[in-house]
């Protein structure tokens, strides 16, 4: 019985790492931490952010006005102050005490002094630092940044939109003079990654390691250009139809109308300039076909390999290896098929499919029922926990359009009627199946997790 | 009939391709044929898309030894390996050929008319070259290894390059420490072609005359006026680059893997795990344990490791038995990568070569036609293999010294990805049991040296056969299987 060790070793994240965005408000530091926050837990790296400015409104209750801000207000000063220390030190207590492997910092941390007593705070703790700074100076894109995710703050909720947009630039220029950017001469012994005009150009500073080097890359491929992300899978298959898993089956006669309508309905969106992806499976495919856009063919977009238990009913499972079923109930994440894979698997093979689909714009990602449930717990943040339970039902095309500091998700159910594949968590229990070694059942259910190889 | 071989092409992720004339379709009219042969062969969709579709030329820039041809042949084998044809334009090269003999720096030097126009007409050639190889030898990606140290130079470049239809991405490479470039002057320069009648203090001299020339008209990528340009910028050998408008993926691919590489001295050295049950009864794949002599020779390794000396090696395996079990002979930790297993031979695994001919005759015929290409049922090819394989090169290149402990298919994967083999000759590189190859980087390329740790072990190594048709006999099939028990 086989449960996967993460596909990439360890090791390669064994230092903590604190990540320092630095820039002015309304520069994107909130949207990169929490994009890089999801991608990093996404691939197995426990991450957490830490805002201080949701610490500061922990402090100050209600928030009056930019005032607050003025670099000549002693008291406010001060609860800033007080509110980055506690910051801080819930990240030592993530980092050292809690697993955490990547916090990062979300501040403007735009002063030298700041950044020093960071660092500071990191070398005594044994934290490695790599900041983020996001300098832009484009003056749409910073009204656009506050129309999308300051008015709706907290802060403003008793304001119209001009006083809030009025109050908001005041609250940048209280920032603007004491502002010092990573120096290319005095910073130069710092990690950092400074990105300038929303991703035009970067200056990459002193990577030290592995997960730096990964934080970079992707930094450097999202973008903010709007676009939507279709993802649906193959219409019902043959093998669908007969209840069994995997296999390479073509379309069922009901999955051919659904490859029709999916046609339909895409002509009908007017995408611009819309990309398509298959696996390379039959199904997919026959899938795409119907659409009428030149498709491409991934092989990491292929189904779940499910090993020895490929083509077979879930009844046929329980009947030749209930222990495996029962196993792969206890944890369905990290759960391996023997000769196959797992979900976590998975999300390593399909990583460099979402990186591409960061750098791309409108596309429809045609694919399986675990695969999606794979790329759905990316975009909308969902934990390892949920992910292989995640409801993928076919016949039924999501549509993703990145707002704010998430996705917006519509549902559009095709009206092809489909078999049901979803499998819910059912109550685990090693007694509702008979076998007479219990004991030995008992020791594998506690030593799972710890398993790689049998 | 014709229908449903359509079908078929279009749904699987393989291409018929018919090349001969079989009897049953001598109706499939509109499909290829080609009349001489009487084999069909099948190709595989590669596992990864295309994602590339104008041409890319690659402009170096910077002065002379600043690592610019040493990027060009490092850039240009990694695209290679990763499928992206690229082929790499030094100018160098072309003015040896147009200059027979070097006499010295002179040459270089800017008021120096004739030379500036044979070097002008060496530049013209390249380019002229670079179209015949983008229209006519399904090159993707060209790099033009020059100084290009000027704007004008650039300028005309970036027109040229409008006019075809081709994406530009500059590489300038920026480094202003004295003892970098005394050491690559010492490492590439004093053994050129250009230096063979001097000895080494009169080339280094001359050559550091020679970079004296460039400067005075060197104008590095600014900024300001070159920010719609497409460019990385790479200060003293990768501690800070700059970089700007990345236009698609593959030139994203290039910025991350320049980012990764160093110049750090190390060592990799590259062993399959040892000898396995499986491997003495002829059967591939599985994931079975070491035999005696494989856990002899894993002793071996740790002794071997030991007697090295090396700095902080790191040690990795795969998650299969074999290489965890030789590794743990090392008294080193390790770490296993997945995607170091060896390559999965689907509906073929744990067969022996005789059982695959009994049972499987045209795959083992179809798999002797294209070894690299060829995706065993339900399983995998050598190119799905190089492409799970490429973050281990990416992390290959960031580290030092490292011990990867693997298997015959993707020990050959790695090592013609540093020795730069073509895809054709990867399947049939020699990786035996008991060999451990230690790898060092060395001027543009890798010196190989293979300690032999003097176990006795099977051979697993197959030769390809004469005969590779599907109509061949089962003893042409099996003339080149090595011995088993």
């Amino acid at each position: 019985i086989c449960f996967s060790k993460p596909a990439l070793p360890l090791c390669m994240t064994n230092c903590p790492t604190l990540i320092v965005t630095v820039g002015l408000p309304a520069r994107g530091k909130t949207y990169i931490s929490k994009k890089l926050t999801r991608y990093l837990n996404w691939i197995g790296v426990p991450t957490r952010e830490f805002n201080v400015g949701q610490y500061r409104r922990e402090c100050v209750k209600i928030y009056k006005s930019f005032e607050f801000f003025r670099p000549d207000n002693e008291e406010g000063l001060k609860i800033r102050q007080q509110c980055a220390s506690a910051a801080l030190n819930d990240v030592r207590q993530y980092l050292a005490d809690k697993g955490g492997q990547v916090a990062v910092f979300d501040a403007t941390n735009t002063t030298r002094e700041r950044r020093g007593t960071i660092t500071a705070f990191a070398e005594q703790n044994g934290f490695k630092v790599f900041f983020v700074e996001s300098v832009c100076e484009d003056p749409e894109v910073i009204a656009e940044n506050i129309v999308q995710v300051k008015l709706g703050s907290p802060d403003y909720t008793n304001c119209n939109t001009e006083e809030a947009m009025e109050d908001f630039k005041k609250r940048i220029k209280c920032y603007e003079n004491s502002y010092e950017t990573l120096d290319e001469v005095l910073d130069r012994d710092l990690s950092y990654i400074k990105i300038m005009d929303v991703g035009r150009r970067y200056l990459v500073n002193q990577v030290q390691d592995h997960i730096q080097s990964r934080i970079v890359y992707y930094l450097m491929n999202i973008h903010i250009t709007p676009r939507s992300i279709y993802l649906c899978r193959h219409g019902e298959s043959d093998l669908n139809v007969k209840g069994c898993i995997g296999g390479d089956s073509g379309l069922s006669p009901r999955g051919k109308e659904f490859a029709n309508y999916l046609g339909q309905f895409i002509q009908s969106q007017e995408i611009s300039d819309l990309k398509v992806w298959t696996s390379q499976m039959k199904r997919t495919i026959q899938t795409a076909e119907a659409v009428s856009v030149p498709y491409e063919q991934w092989k990491a977009l292929n189904e779940i390999d499910a090993g020895v238990c490929e083509e077979m009913m879930y009844e046929e499972i329980q009947q030749h290896y209930p222990l495996e079923f029962a196993m792969r109930d206890q944890d369905k994440y990290r759960y391996r098929y023997p000769k196959g894979e797992s979900y976590e698997d998975l999300v390593q093979r399909l990583e460099p499919v979402i990186m591409e689909l960061e750098r791309q714009e409108n596309i429809l990602v045609v694919c399986h029922q675990a695969i999606m449930r794979c790329l759905l717990a990316y975009f909308l943040d969902k934990t390892a926990e949920e992910l292989p339970y995640l409801k993928c039902p076919l016949h039924t095309v999501l549509k993703l359009t990145p707002v704010a500091y998430g996705c917006k998700v519509e549902s559009i159910y095709l009206n092809v009627d489909a078999v049901n594949t979803h499998r819910d968590r059912p109550e685990v229990g090693i007694s509702t199946y008979s076998h007479t070694d219990t004991d030995f059942v008992a020791d594998l259910v506690n030593i799972r997790g710890n398993l790689c190889y049998a | 009939m014709i229908q449903t071989v359509q079908q078929t092409l279009l749904q699987t992720g393989q291409r018929l391709l018919w090349v001969s004339s079989c009897l049953d379709l001598e109706s499939c009219l509109d499909l290829e044929r080609m009349d001489t042969q009487t084999k069909w062969e099948r190709t595989w969709e590669a596992s990864v898309p295309q994602l590339t579709n104008s041409p890319t030329l690659i402009v170096m820039v910077g002065l002379p030894a600043r690592g610019k041809t040493y990027i060009s042949k490092k850039l240009s084998r990694y695209l290679n390996w990763i499928g992206v044809p690229t082929k790499v334009f030094n100018l160098g090269q072309y003015r040896r050929e147009a200059v027979q003999s070097y006499k010295n720096f002179e040459f270089f030097r800017p008021d120096n008319e004739e030379a500036m126009q044979i070097r002008r007409a060496c530049a013209t050639n390249a380019l002229e070259d670079v179209v015949i190889y983008f229209s006519k030898e399904h090159g993707q990606v060209a790099v033009f290894d020059a100084t290009n140290t000027t704007r004008e130079r650039r300028i005309s470049i970036v027109s040229f390059s409008k006019e075809k239809g081709y994406k530009v991405f500059f590489v300038e490479s920026i480094c202003d420490d004295p003892d970098i470039i005394a050491q690559n002057i010492t490492e590439v320069k004093v053994s050129s072609p250009d230096y063979v009648n001097c000895d080494k203090d009169e080339a280094q001299a001359d050559f550091l005359k020679r970079i004296e020339c460039y400067k005075q008209t060197y104008v590095p990528l600014d900024d300001e006026k070159d920010r719609h340009l497409s460019y990385i910028k790479i200060f003293n050998v990768g501690s800070r680059y700059l970089v700007n408008r990345v236009q698609d993926h593959i030139q994203s691919r290039i910025v991350y893997y320049l980012m990764n590489i160093h110049v750090t001295p190390r060592s990799i050295f590259l062993s399959r795990h040892g000898e396995s049950e499986l491997n003495l009864l002829g059967r591939i794949g599985g994931d079975s344990g070491l035999s005696p002599r494989g856990h002899k020779y894993a002793t071996a390794l740790g002794g071997f490791i030991k007697g090295q000396h090396i700095k902080d090696l790191k040690v990795w395996t795969s998650h299969m038995k074999r290489t965890i079990q030789t590794a743990e002979h090392l008294g080193i930790p390790y770490e296993q990568w997945k995607a170091l297993n060896e390559i999965d031979a689907g509906v073929c695994e744990e067969l022996t070569y005789e059982d695959i001919q009994e049972n499987h005759p045209e795959e083992f015929a179809l798999r002797d036609q294209d070894k690299y290409r060829y995706r065993y049922p339900k399983g995998e090819s050598y190119e799905d293999l190089v492409h799970r394989l490429e973050p281990v090169i990416m992390e290959l290149e960031r580290q030092e010294n490292v011990l990867v402990v693997c298997h015959q298919a993707v020990m050959r994967c790695l090592l013609a990805y540093l020795l730069d083999k073509t895809a054709d000759e990867l399947p049939y590189l020699k990786c035996p049991l008991h060999t451990v190859l230690k790898l060092t980087p060395v001027a543009y390329g890798c010196r190989v040296e293979h300690i032999c740790l003097n176990i006795e072990a099977v051979n697993t190594h197959r030769e390809r056969p004469g005969n590779v048709d599907i109509t061949r006999n089962p003893e042409e099939a099996l003339k080149t299987i090595p011995d088993h028990f």
